[in-house]
């Protein structure tokens, strides 16, 4: 591949991630409307959002430093790097090396630590307890993550994405599946773990972390965490569809199905599940990390008979 | 076959880790109930030509372990106003990992005993063990009696995995003897719940301790 051609590819993949993402929580949104037999903001509301906070200019806390900014910057630039590194079904990859899935993990994690540096700085005792919870969840659900990605590193013998995504997960898929789905719940501060649409800030963990943000910062934070919820979706899908045993086109068609499918799931989860008290959530985490371990177990002893 | 067989058996150990991490009474009930259906189809997948002795058997475990213990257990909790929430000694999320760590130490000590050829690949041994291990953890860690006997029907449930390695040659009289005395069992322990109930106030069994005059 000529050096024009991939970086071609290259924006035409981040633009593809860019304008895509936002389109998830709108279609949640939707979902749990419909649920409730409301009419419903419109699927793209987001966008709206994001272009209204754009305009609107940063209110600073007196108390913060540049952190205040960069953190959310940085945390953006992680997610979309990581998004970046998956590979898209048919479409293949753009950027992959060995060990990219651990790159991967890292990005995640860096991400994470800026939102909560980032809500640090405004030194508000809300924002350093949502940090707090946001963070102590994490770590279960890490936990889970590197399990799910050690079962596939171990189906496939291989550490690249690439490589690690395209075969199906076999006879652990619904193992790794159930796990993989309750982690990117999790990660991305859903019902049953967190409810995006709260107002009380004794009862956030992630909206009490951008309650200070406003503008274009806050605009940013929305964006990224959008990309990091079609992330999961992608990861969870082609993690469990064979995508690569079917021909281009049809896989392109599982891999968007299987990414609308989740979204319509995790909508309708949140209409049917309330929120769970928090000291059931390290029990939800512990089973999801148990489930992707069986998984690799399955993996493992697969592997050996 | 044996796909399906080990299939079930690990739907089986999944439900032990469902049992160690569920919280209410009623939905531990219907684990272990669950659990005990489940354990009462194997007999029917292990037999290639249906023997009516062994018909007979899977047909009244799943009747006792599926209907009737559960019944006597849910009129237990009903006749001696028991709350719901499960109060654990050791945790919820430390008797999960328990479980788990001792699923994992049951098929690995399973791969390391001698086994019949036929038995090797199956999860029949370590299924028996973890269901074994997961039933003492419900015993030593749960406060009321009601999760106790929760346990001990796990426990019992392991048992009957080991015994089906025999089916063949274990008598129909064996068999039936266990599932009644298993029934009669579960029904005393339903009128002793009553009583202590009765006599407590509250089911801890960590009052029966204490002594008095």
């Amino acid at each position: 591949m000529s050096i024009g051609i991939w970086i071609i590819a290259f924006v035409l993949r981040l633009v593809l991630w860019l304008l895509l993402a936002p389109l998830l929580p709108g279609i949640i949104n939707k979902v749990k409307a419909w649920m409730a037999g409301r009419r419903g903001p419109p699927v793209l509301q987001l966008y709206y959002d994001l272009g209204r906070l754009w305009q609107k200019s940063v209110v600073f806390s007196t108390l913060a430093s540049p952190g205040f900014i960069i953190g959310p910057a940085v945390a953006w630039v992680a997610l979309t790097s990581a998004a970046m590194l998956m590979p898209l079904g048919p479409a293949g990859f753009v950027v992959s090396f060995r060990g990219d899935v651990l790159l991967l993990i890292y990005l995640l994690a860096l991400a994470r630590f800026c939102t909560a540096w980032a809500a640090m700085e405004t030194g508000s005792a809300f924002e350093g307890m949502g940090a707090a919870r946001e963070v102590s969840y994490a770590v279960l659900a890490e936990a889970a993550i590197i399990a799910a990605v050690l079962c596939l590193s171990i189906q496939s013998g291989s550490v690249s994405l690439v490589t690690m995504l395209s075969p199906s997960a076999g006879a652990g898929a619904v193992l790794l599946a159930a796990g993989l789905f309750t982690v990117l719940l999790a990660e991305n501060c859903r019902v049953p773990f967190d409810d995006p649409n709260t107002h009380l800030e004794l009862t956030m963990i992630h909206e009490a972390m951008v309650l200070d943000h406003s503008g274009p910062p806050l605009a940013v934070i929305l964006h990224g965490a959008a990309m990091k919820l079609l992330l999961f979706t992608v990861l969870l899908t082609e993690a469990v569809l064979p995508t690569a045993a079917l021909p281009p086109l049809a896989a392109g068609a599982a891999l968007a199905g299987g990414v609308l499918t989740v979204t319509i799931g995790v909508g309708i989860i949140e209409s049917l599940l309330a929120r769970f008290a928090f000291r059931r959530v390290p029990l939800l985490l512990t089973t999801a990390f148990l489930l992707c371990l069986f998984a690799l177990l399955v993996a493992w002893k697969g592997g050996a008979a | 076959m044996s796909g399906s067989l080990n299939l079930l058996i690990g739907l089986a150990m999944g439900l032990n880790l469902l049992a160690l991490g569920s919280g209410r009474l009623p939905s531990l009930i219907r684990t272990v109930s669950l659990q005990g259906v489940v354990l009462g189809l194997l007999p029917l997948l292990m037999e290639k030509e249906a023997d009516w002795r062994i018909v007979l058997v899977a047909v009244a475990t799943i009747v006792g372990k599926g209907l009737i213990i559960p019944a006597l257990l849910r009129r237990a909790m009903r006749t001696a106003h028991i709350e719901r929430e499960i109060e654990p000694i050791i945790g919820f999320v430390p008797s999960l990992l328990l479980g788990a760590a001792g699923a994992i130490a049951a098929v690995a000590l399973g791969e390391t005993l001698p086994l019949l050829p036929e038995h090797a690949g199956s999860l029949l041994v370590p299924g028996a063990m973890a269901s074994i291990f997961t039933g003492f953890i419900l015993l030593i860690g749960r406060v009321k009696a009601i999760s106790q006997v929760c346990g001990y029907l796990i426990l019992e449930n392991g048992i009957y995995l080991f015994g089906l390695l025999l089916i063949r040659s274990m008598p129909l009289l064996v068999e039936s003897g266990l599932l009644l005395d298993l029934t009669v069992g579960v029904f005393v322990i339903g009128i002793i719940i009553d009583r202590i109930q009765r006599a407590f106030d509250s089911l801890d069994t960590r009052k029966l301790t204490a002594l008095r005059e």
